[in-house]
């Protein structure tokens, strides 16, 4: 249950690349027969994620995954903006480290970053808060279309709307909410999205941007002309096949899967809320459909994991990329849970693929693993001796 | 091996020896703090200057439990003076080793331990170098960590 930190290939994304890995392997910037036949297929993946996300498919590029694409997007769009003396960016407190160090870069560089606070336990932030705080110089807006560890759902839409009425470049990250919710870049009205295929049943190492037709965009990577001279290197065709089948099918299955998936993770939430002291992280309902995300007190996240492990459970403490540092992560904190409550975090994700018993099993053994830790641990014992 | 942990560190993790509390302990000891993610708590039970027995109860990651419950199997049944002498290093070969990010949790086990004894010399009136006490320094990284003695 950690389909946050990455999913199995589904089987269409693996049929779909077989033939690149085969037959197929010209270089699709070669003239000849071999290489157009490459070439054709890159441009199918190309039409077929530009549909998923209502796109022209000259507006995809095709990059190593969700982090080149936020590196992308956010430096093109500042720079852009340097050169016309705007220099504030707008993000949240809660985005992924891909978009977060990126910032932190401009701002070395003497951007004027500004980071919105989230709601207390829900995370979300509104309209109003990014309208209060754009300013005249403002470069780019930055908000992640639902986040990463606690689910939440942000109001891209009327982010979009606004920053369109004033010409303001608006990215968002959508690595965690591609292939799990509908994404019509019209209708959300970003110049820039980020995606990544493996958040979808697609392989890993591929993602995609999506940059609206005129909005500022440099190559990270030169030395060649593919993807329009936005990224030099030679495509990596079986990769981009199969996350483009990836998507299309996550796009033509959502409403079934997700209406599946909806039902499992409630049963998950109403069950980790009767643990004592428990806190749902995240909105309730504008959330991820398969995201369960809660802290337990008392506890330490890591020893949970690990036992949880021990019973044939795969959850995370959080975010996968900060697995190994010590500090509780940014997005808790960010919500307002005290350091020692968000020590003990606990993230379930769920895919397609989760089943029933899963879910029976998982709801068994988690209060019984909170419980033992809660057993062992003086913090627990201070909770009791204390009361409220 | 989860997180680089080795089969000894997830043993004590899975299987922690002297887990427990004592309501009529002679020594406890608390150290660490909850906004750092790691607390624990040593108890001794202490006969003619003998350790016969000692529990704990942490708070904190695997290798926080793992060393706790080491640290206890190390000095269970030996005489108290020799608890003093237990090393963070001691734990960790005990262990099998830590990964780096986690030598900390070893640190803390040694403090632990000592603050137990040092309040068990405080409630005995037991003359003692207030320098055996003093923090131990270098390998707890944590930065932001508070230290507490006894409890």
């Amino acid at each position: 249950m950690d389909n946050a930190a990455t999913t199995c290939m589904s089987a269409a994304a693996k049929a779909a690349m077989l033939p690149y890995l085969d037959e197929i392997y010209g270089n699709p910037s070669s003239l000849h027969a071999w290489g157009q036949a490459a070439s054709a297929a890159l441009q199918t993946a190309r039409e077929q994620i530009a549909l998923c996300v209502n796109a022209d498919p000259k507006e995809i590029y095709f990059t190593s995954g969700g982090s080149e694409a936020d590196n992308q997007a956010i430096l093109s769009a500042a720079y852009a903006g340097a050169v016309k003396g705007r220099k504030h960016i707008l993000s949240t407190t809660i985005e992924h480290h891909a978009v977060l160090q990126t910032l932190e870069a401009l701002a070395k560089e003497g951007f004027a970053v500004e980071l919105l606070p989230v709601a207390p336990g829900t995370g979300t932030v509104t309209a109003a808060q990014v309208e209060n705080a754009l300013r005249e110089d403002t470069a780019l807006v930055t908000v992640m279309t639902a986040n990463n560890e606690i689910g939440t759902v942000l109001p891209i839409a009327e982010i979009g709307k606004l920053c369109r009425a004033r010409k303001i470049l608006f990215h968002s990250d959508a690595v965690q909410a591609a292939g799990h919710m509908p994404l019509d870049v019209k209708a959300l009205g970003v110049d820039y999205l980020s995606i990544s295929g493996h958040k979808f049943h697609g392989p890993k190492g591929v993602g995609a941007l999506y940059c609206r037709r005129g909005a500022p965009l440099r190559a990270l990577l030169l030395g060649g002309a593919q993807e329009r001279s936005r990224r030099a290197g030679t495509e990596n065709l079986p990769a981009i096949a199969g996350m483009a089948a990836a998507l299309t099918e996550a796009a033509a299955e959502m409403e079934t899967v997700n209406s599946r998936i909806q039902g499992l993770r409630e049963q998950l939430i109403a069950g980790l809320r009767k643990i004592e002291r428990s806190h749902l992280n995240g909105d309730p309902v504008r959330r991820l459909p398969g995201n369960v995300h809660f802290c337990f007190e008392g506890l330490e996240g890591e020893a949970l994991l690990l036992l949880l492990d021990a019973k044939g459970i795969a959850a995370s403490s959080g975010s996968a990329c900060t697995s190994g540092s010590l500090d509780p992560s940014h997005v808790l904190l960010g919500i307002g849970r005290p350091h020692e409550i968000a020590h003990g975090s606990l993230r379930l994700s769920l895919s397609r693929y989760t089943t029933q018993a899963e879910i029976d099993h998982a709801l068994r053994e988690i209060p019984r693993v909170v419980d033992y830790l809660r057993q062992i641990s003086p913090v627990w014992e201070a909770i009791m001796k204390e009361g409220k | 091996m989860a997180m680089g942990y080795s089969e000894k560190v997830m043993d004590h993790f899975i299987h922690p020896r002297n887990v427990g509390e004592m309501t009529d302990a002679d020594g406890v000891g608390e150290v660490g703090s909850a906004q750092c993610g790691d607390i624990m708590k040593v108890y001794l039970r202490v006969e003619n200057g003998i350790l016969t027995d000692v529990k704990f109860k942490t708070f904190g990651c695997a290798s926080a439990i793992a060393t706790s419950s080491m640290a206890t199997e190390l000095i269970k049944g030996k005489p108290l003076a020799q608890a003093l002498e237990l090393t963070n290093k001691a734990v960790v070969e005990a262990l099998d080793g830590l990964p780096s990010v986690k030598l900390h949790c070893s640190v803390l086990a040694e403090e632990a331990v000592k603050a137990a004894v040092k309040d068990y010399y405080d409630r005995n009136g037991v003359d003692y170098d207030p320098a055996l006490f003093a923090e131990t320094d270098g390998e707890h990284t944590h930065g932001h960590s508070s230290f507490v003695n006894g409890v």
